[in-house]
Order: C-alpha cells, then sequence, then structure tokens
C-alpha cells in the first residue's frame, strides 16, 4: 500500500451554451442595470503606450458557417512586454449577432521572453464543450524563432495563427474550428 | 512556476455527436501542447472596486424586487490541484429563471419572463476562496437537441483564476435531478464521477430557517506549481 495522491481534479469544463452572454456581457444583449457597463469592454485606456492596432475576425465552423454567438477573450503584455496592472491587456468580446465578426482595438503586445509578439485567445460558445486556447500572432514580425512555431511537425499551419495585415494598423484573423485551414489550438 | 497539464480525461472531449451543435464546432486536428509562456501564466485580475453591492444577490439585483421563485443560496470554495484555496477569482453566474426562461431573444420558451429577474451576477473569492450566491432556483427547460432533450436544473459558473490558462466555464446541477443523466450536454462527459464533481449537494448547515435552501458547489482550477527546482540551470 501507498499514501493516495491526493490532488483534486479540475472541475469538468461544460459549454458556455447559447446565453453566454447574460453572464459574461449582460449589457450587450439589453440586460442593463446589474453592471454599469460589461467587463472588459477594452484591453487599455486610450493613452495606453504603443502601437494601435485593430484587428477584426470571425470564428467559423466545419460548414464554414460564421458562429453568430461566440465569446472570444483576448489576453496580452503591453508594448513593453509586461503585464497588467489588474486587468488591463484582458478583452472580452462577443461577436455581433448579426454578421458574426468581432473586433478588438488594442495595442500591440510586445515579445515576452524568446517568443514573438503574440495574444492569446480563448474561445467558447454553444457547441465548444471545453473552452479552446490559440494565439494570434501578426503578419510582418519575425516568427522565425519562436519557441512554440519553430517545434510545429506541421509547419504548413503556421498561417493559421498568424494575423493577416490589411492596412496600416488593421489586421484581420479568421479563427476555423474545423476542417480545412483548422486553426491550431492549444493544450499547455 | 507552470501549470499542470490539463488530464482531458476528466473533461469533456470536444466531438460528442449526442450534443448536436458540437459536431460542427469541434476540432478535429490534435490540441498542440507545448510549454505556457508568460502570457498563459499571468492574467488579468480584478479588484473588489470592480462590484456593485448587489452583484452576488441574483433574486434582487434585476429591479430590486425580488424575483419569483423558490430561494436558494449556492455557495462553495474555489481551490486549486493541490487544495489550496484561490483568492481574488471572479466568479460569474448565469442562469434561466424559475421557470426556465432566459432573458434573451433567442429563447422562445413558453415559460414567462419575470420582470424582476435578469439572470447574472458575480462575485470575488475571499481569502480562503469562498463565495457565495443568493438567487432562484432555475427551471428545467426543453431546448432542440434530440425529439425530447430537457436541461436540469442549472447554473453557468464562469471562473477566472490568476492563470489565464486556468480559465474554466462550466455548469452546476442540483442534487437529486432525474433529468442529470439523461442531459446530452452532462453526458458529454464520459467518466461518471467527473459528472458527479458538477452535481452540488443540498447543505442544510447554510440554509437559513424560514428564508431559503442552500446548496454547495466547490470548483477546482487547475494546478499552479512552483518548487526550488525548477528554473534552476543544471549545475548551478
Amino acid at each position: 500500500m501507498v499514501q493516495p495522491l491526493d490532488y483534486l481534479p479540475e472541475t469538468p469544463s461544460q459549454t458556455a451554451g447559447p446565453y453566454v452572454h447574460i453572464g459574461c456581457t449582460p449589457n450587450f444583449v439589453g440586460i442593463h442595470g446589474i453592471y454599469a457597463e460589461d467587463l472588459a469592454l477594452k484591453p487599455f485606456p486610450a493613452d495606453a503606450p504603443g502601437e494601435r492596432i485593430t484587428v477584426t475576425g470571425s470564428v467559423i465552423d466545419g460548414t464554414g458557417t460564421v458562429l453568430r454567438d461566440v465569446l472570444v477573450e483576448t489576453w496580452q503584455p503591453g508594448a513593453d512586454g509586461r503585464f497588467g496592472p489588474g486587468a488591463q491587456g484582458f478583452c472580452r468580446m462577443p461577436s455581433s449577432l448579426e454578421t458574426g465578426e468581432w473586433v478588438l482595438e488594442t495595442v500591440k503586445p510586445g515579445a515576452v521572453g524568446p517568443n514573438a509578439p503574440y495574444i492569446a485567445l480563448w474561445i467558447v460558445a454553444r457547441g465548444i464543450n471545453i473552452g479552446l486556447q490559440t494565439r494570434m500572432y501578426f503578419e510582418g514580425d519575425d516568427l522565425s524563432s519562436d519557441p512554440l512555431l519553430t517545434r510545429l511537425e506541421h509547419q504548413n499551419r503556421i498561417p493559421t495563427l498568424v494575423a493577416k495585415k490589411t492596412g496600416d494598423g488593421t489586421y484581420r484573423f479568421d479563427i476555423r474550428l474545423q476542417g480545412e485551414g483548422e486553426t491550431i489550438f492549444l493544450d499547455m | 512556476m507552470t501549470l499542470l497539464p490539463r488530464k482531458r480525461d476528466g473533461h469533456p472531449p470536444a466531438h460528442t455527436p449526442g450534443y448536436k451543435s458540437s459536431v460542427a464546432r469541434s476540432p478535429s486536428r490534435a490540441l498542440i501542447s507545448g510549454p505556457a509562456s508568460p502570457t498563459e501564466l499571468s492574467g488579468p485580475t480584478f479588484g473588489h472596486e470592480l462590484l456593485g453591492k448587489l452583484d452576488n444577490n441574483l433574486v434582487v439585483n434585476f429591479t430590486g424586487q425580488p424575483a419569483i421563485g423558490e430561494r436558494i443560496i449556492v455557495h462553495g470554495r474555489v481551490l486549486d490541484e493541490m487544495g489550496r484555496p484561490v483568492p481574488g477569482a471572479l466568479v460569474e453566474v448565469w442562469q434561466a429563471n424559475a421557470g426556465g426562461r432566459y432573458r434573451h431573444k433567442k429563447d422562445g420558451y413558453l415559460a414567462p419572463l419575470d420582470p424582476n429577474f435578469g439572470g447574472c451576477g458575480r462575485t470575488i473569492t475571499a481569502d480562503d476562496g469562498s463565495y457565495e450566491f443568493l438567487t432562484v432556483r432555475p427551471g428545467a427547460y426543453p431546448w432542440p437537441n434530440g425529439p425530447n432533450d430537457w436541461r436540469p436544473m442549472h447554473i453557468h459558473f464562469s471562473l477566472f483564476g490568476p492563470s489565464f490558462g486556468q480559465r474554466l466555464i462550466t455548469q452546476m446541477y442540483f442534487e437529486g435531478d432525474p433529468l442529470i443523466p439523461r442531459c446530452p450536454i452532462i453526458r458529454t462527459i464520459a467518466d461518471p464521477s467527473a459528472i458527479e464533481r458538477l452535481v452540488a449537494p443540498l447543505d442544510m448547515n447554510r440554509a437559513m430557517p424560514m428564508d431559503c435552501l442552500a446548496y454547495k458547489f466547490d470548483i477546482v482550477l487547475r494546478g499552479r506549481r512552483q518548487t526550488m527546482f525548477e528554473n534552476q540551470m543544471e549545475g548551478m
């Protein structure tokens, strides 16, 4: 006999479901008066230092349909590669109920350690049983020595993690849940 | 500092055909593992200044007038896999009203909206990891999946630990609900003991006589590990 390994198992995940907005962005779905405003509408104050960028994206299912009930959360350092203070660097974005697009207005993150600059994403929706982790890197940055990207077996999938530059300070980042061009999702 | 690897067999897999919405929304390729970087290990922190006085009281936080339904306290502790309390964790909840209806334009169920029930609340865990809500017991309701599928009574929970990699959304169920073993969303979890960990027991120690019943729901987030041997060069 041995002593029991008495660690606690992590609570199982369950889908955020179709009404995730009620809990996470109630004002966005017309539930006013409980919270003055929804949490983390913007990741940084307007005067935060750094290059201002706008990333527009959508989340697309295995049939090619854009999700209009998805919630995307982002977490990143500031332009100097430091985190915080508080919730600075965190943004919560419900996709448009009409078009499914979400828009992230932020500052371009600085590099942290040996990693190329990136923003961490967490994606939940009806039909997603456990939140999906991924990363968004940026077209035009040097990605050649990023520790995650360099160790990927399927180098041809790297573009799924890279936001495409569409203009001065604007990027596009579509997330494909399944099938051709499926985004790389992480377990880390 | 590192996060303990997620034990995926205690979670639902992505592709669960009994829950039809998962079929087109599940990644088909393997998840990629790798060492978490400081971005996944750090995370946003939320101070008590975020909270309004009634944020964790769903009975009155919408209009100030009480919602209809069976009053209940839902309380518990947020811990990590080492059994340590997680203080300062933002806990957000949302739920249907006592009739099983959500305040959402996509919910067209027959049960009426309650003019005094919004359906969400939030709090931040205390130093011992504890939290509590006052709410009404949510109703069960039918949903379009199989020909006659019903959701058991449940409350959705969203949790932030200190690391973004600990982010978790789950659902709490109620002891004794006969719809639990029939629910296709619960059945996405293969391990029966994992399902049990989502079912809150009736807690008469916390019930208030002549006022409300109570249910206790403890939540465990991924463990964070730091040892004196970590991040140390060999021979140093």
